[in-house]
């Protein structure tokens, strides 16, 4: 009795102290009410409307439209001047530079050598990572879509990557194909010698697909997962009963009723994997030489980390990524709006 | 004993064992140990000494070779359990090595020195963690500075998120006005507007304002987030409008209808928006690199991969900081997962 006694007025003392920690912002909002009644009562339910919206605007003004306008005059301009005023007008020469080249493919005939490599090695990572990623994401997603024991435990297991940041995913990794890493252990077991798999060219490259598959594979395993669950069951008891084998009810069934949002999976990888930069920062820096150096990289490079900076340069280059980026996303609303209105028929 | 494998092997409907069970359960262990595993095996090293961590093989828990002051000698000697020409075993303390002879004494009797081959001596060895890589970076390193920047950063980042968010949520849920649709269009252009295509100008405009080199000049260019919007006004849509009439009725302003009714219940969703918001400022790498360049406002990420950048890296502390800076993202990840799990699955957002 006396047990629960203390225990209500402990509760009752947390909660006054909820109450005293509020104190001031009830304090603050009641203090901002005053100007705001009279606004209201000036401008109507339109000038609170703007005033709602007005801070969030505000920011996306200055910090996204603003910068995103701007970038175009950037890229026009020349020097190494930091602000738009004490640039001088190149026209399209930036544009020029980083198309000049006798053959694209191979970027040393290139004036801009380094962004057509940047170039070639992004397009071998969207191509080799989006694939396998869609690969492992959706065997992942099909595997916990089965009657699991402990599947939210499971789903947890192939998520856990996601939240890390990409600093420590690329430490994680540094750390486990270094010289002593537990790569190297494991193979030592089976009688192979170390290898310093970083500063191979192609094992590099390797990681970082590998790697930025480690890190994200659990998020699209979600989306997939969500996409699974919507397929109704009856379909799938109809096909036992008529003694359907596994993989023919994954071509017939799973995968057509999936591809809707398969494809909007596919279009949110893609987008993801042409800015790939954080954890291959850390974990390559872009290396050895320029194997693993990619556009964002190179962006940054340019406009912020090179000796020589090229502002102008950079927000050419930045400005190409976009419009591949646009076009991408583009793709990815049609596809949504196709899908969410193929779901309504149904 | 076959009873408990029967059971445990036993399948719904008593069917037997399909491949598409085994490729299951492989695919499932397999992928435990890949998730976790990198994280596990970076944890164990983190508590190891230099020495241990220069170790090939490694060892999964950190050990150190013990050590013995010996009367005599300066340094505290290493400890081996020496096999003696007699077939006797010993414990010495190596004096020094010269080619394949080890020079070594019994610690009891410092005067008299046994020759040992190196073949026939192993270092006695025991658990240790070397717990000085976690408390030495507080000192020696800003680490505490780091800390202290990525934690105002994610804090002050997640409030002015929720507070900005719900407002524009609000204004685009209830109200009708002229331009809604254009402002809910422009919203969502931003989406396709990341930061890598934005941030050569970006800088200049945070440098006009004065707040390169200042965390606020980290913080306000990632608050107003479209995917917050998102989320915060799909809620509201659900909350009837009956409620706010019925609240204007009795005289409340719209501000208090804002703070009053509108927050309270669209609290499930400011928590999801919250959650989000905490893993992404803090996990935030680019645009902090880019802003900051003093050393003394690093985040915890920059810091971190700055210092792993140098030419001679000390991993011992590097690991060491890399668990600290995992520790929220794991608390999140061990209480709020299902949050965010169910986040995902429903808005496709990230």
């Amino acid at each position: 009795m006396a047990d629960i006694t203390r225990q209500t007025s402990e509760s009752r003392t947390s909660q006054s102290l909820g109450e005293a920690a509020m104190m001031p912002v009830r304090l603050a909002m009641g203090v901002i009410d005053a100007p705001l009644r009279w606004v209201q009562k000036t401008f109507g339910l339109g000038g609170m409307a703007a005033f709602f919206l007005l801070p969030n605007m505000l920011i996306f003004g200055i910090f996204v439209l603003l910068p995103f306008f701007i970038n175009f005059a950037y890229s026009m301009t020349g020097g190494s001047a930091l602000f738009l005023s004490d640039r001088t007008f190149v026209g399209a020469d930036q544009y020029t530079r980083l198309f000049d080249c006798s053959n694209y493919l191979a970027p040393n005939t290139c004036a801009e050598d380094t962004f057509w490599t940047a170039v070639g090695n992004t397009g071998w990572f969207v191509i080799l990572q989006v694939t396998l990623m869609i690969a492992v994401s959706l065997i992942t997603a099909l595997i916990l879509n089965r009657n699991l024991m402990a599947r939210s435990f499971w789903r947890a297991v192939f998520f856990f990557p996601v939240l890390l940041s990409p600093v420590v995913v690329g430490l994680i990794w540094k750390w486990i194909l270094q010289r002593q890493g537990l790569l190297n252990f494991g193979l030592y077991g089976f009688g192979f010698d170390p290898h310093v798999w970083l500063n191979d060219r192609n094992w590099a490259f390797a990681a970082t697909v590998g790697v930025s598959i480690w890190a994200h594979m659990g998020f699209y395993t979600l989306i997939i997962l969500a996409g699974l669950q919507a397929i109704p069951k009856d379909l799938y008891e109809a096909a036992e009963m008529d003694g359907t084998r596994a993989m023919r009810v994954f071509s017939r069934i799973t995968l057509p009723l999936l591809m809707p949002n398969l494809l909007v999976v596919i279009v949110l990888v893609l987008i993801r994997a042409v800015q790939i930069f954080d954890e291959v920062y850390v974990l390559t820096g872009g290396g050895p030489g320029t194997s693993t150096l990619f556009v964002t990289q190179y962006i940054y490079e340019t406009g912020f980390a090179a000796q020589l900076r090229n502002p102008g340069l950079a927000a050419a280059a930045s400005i190409l990524m976009g419009l591949v980026l646009v076009v991408l996303t583009l793709m990815q609303l049609g596809l949504s709006r196709s899908r969410d209105k193929k779901g309504a028929r149904k | 004993m076959s009873r408990v494998t029967e059971f445990l092997f036993r399948r719904k409907g008593g069917k037997g064992w399909h491949w598409t069970d085994i490729v299951t359960w492989v695919w499932l262990v397999v992928g435990l140990f890949v998730m976790f595993g990198p994280a596990v095996w970076l944890t164990a090293s983190s508590f190891k000494s230099p020495a241990a961590l220069a170790e090939f093989p490694p060892t999964i828990l950190p050990y150190v070779t013990q050590k013995v002051t010996v009367e005599g000698y300066d340094k505290p000697l290493d400890l081996y359990t020496a096999t003696l020409e007699d077939g006797s075993t010993a414990t010495l303390a190596e004096v020094r090595r010269i080619g394949t002879v080890s020079q070594m004494v019994d610690p009891k009797k410092p005067t008299e020195i046994v020759k040992v081959n190196i073949a026939k001596r192993a270092p006695v060895r025991e658990m240790s963690f070397a717990t000085e890589n976690y408390t030495e970076p507080f000192t020696h390193f800003d680490f505490v500075r780091y800390l202290w920047n990525s934690v105002f950063v994610t804090v002050t980042a997640t409030l002015i998120t929720l507070v900005v968010n719900s407002m524009a949520a609000f204004a685009l849920s209830k109200y009708e006005f002229r331009g809604r649709t254009f402002a809910m269009l422009l919203i969502l252009a931003t989406l396709m507007v990341p930061l890598s295509v934005i941030m050569v100008p970006l800088y200049s405009i945070v440098s006009a304002l004065g707040l390169f080199n200042n965390l606020w000049g980290v913080i306000l260019p990632t608050v107003a987030t479209p995917t917050g919007v998102f989320i915060l006004r799909q809620y509201m849509l659900t909350i009837p409008d009956e409620l706010l009439d019925a609240a204007r009725m009795d005289k409340a302003s719209e501000w208090q209808i804002y703070w009053r009714i509108i927050l309270p219940l669209t609290a499930p969703a400011l928590a999801v928006l919250a959650i989000f918001s905490v893993v992404w400022r803090w996990n935030d790498f680019l645009w902090p690199l880019i802003v900051l360049s003093r050393k003394e406002l690093y985040t915890l990420q920059v810091g971190l991969s700055i210092y792993s950048g140098e030419l001679n890296v000390q991993w011992h502390f590097i690991l060491a900081m890399t668990v600290v800076t995992m520790i929220p993202v794991v608390l999140v990840f061990l209480f709020l997962q299902r949050f965010i799990t169910t986040g995902i699955a429903g808005t496709g957002l990230k």
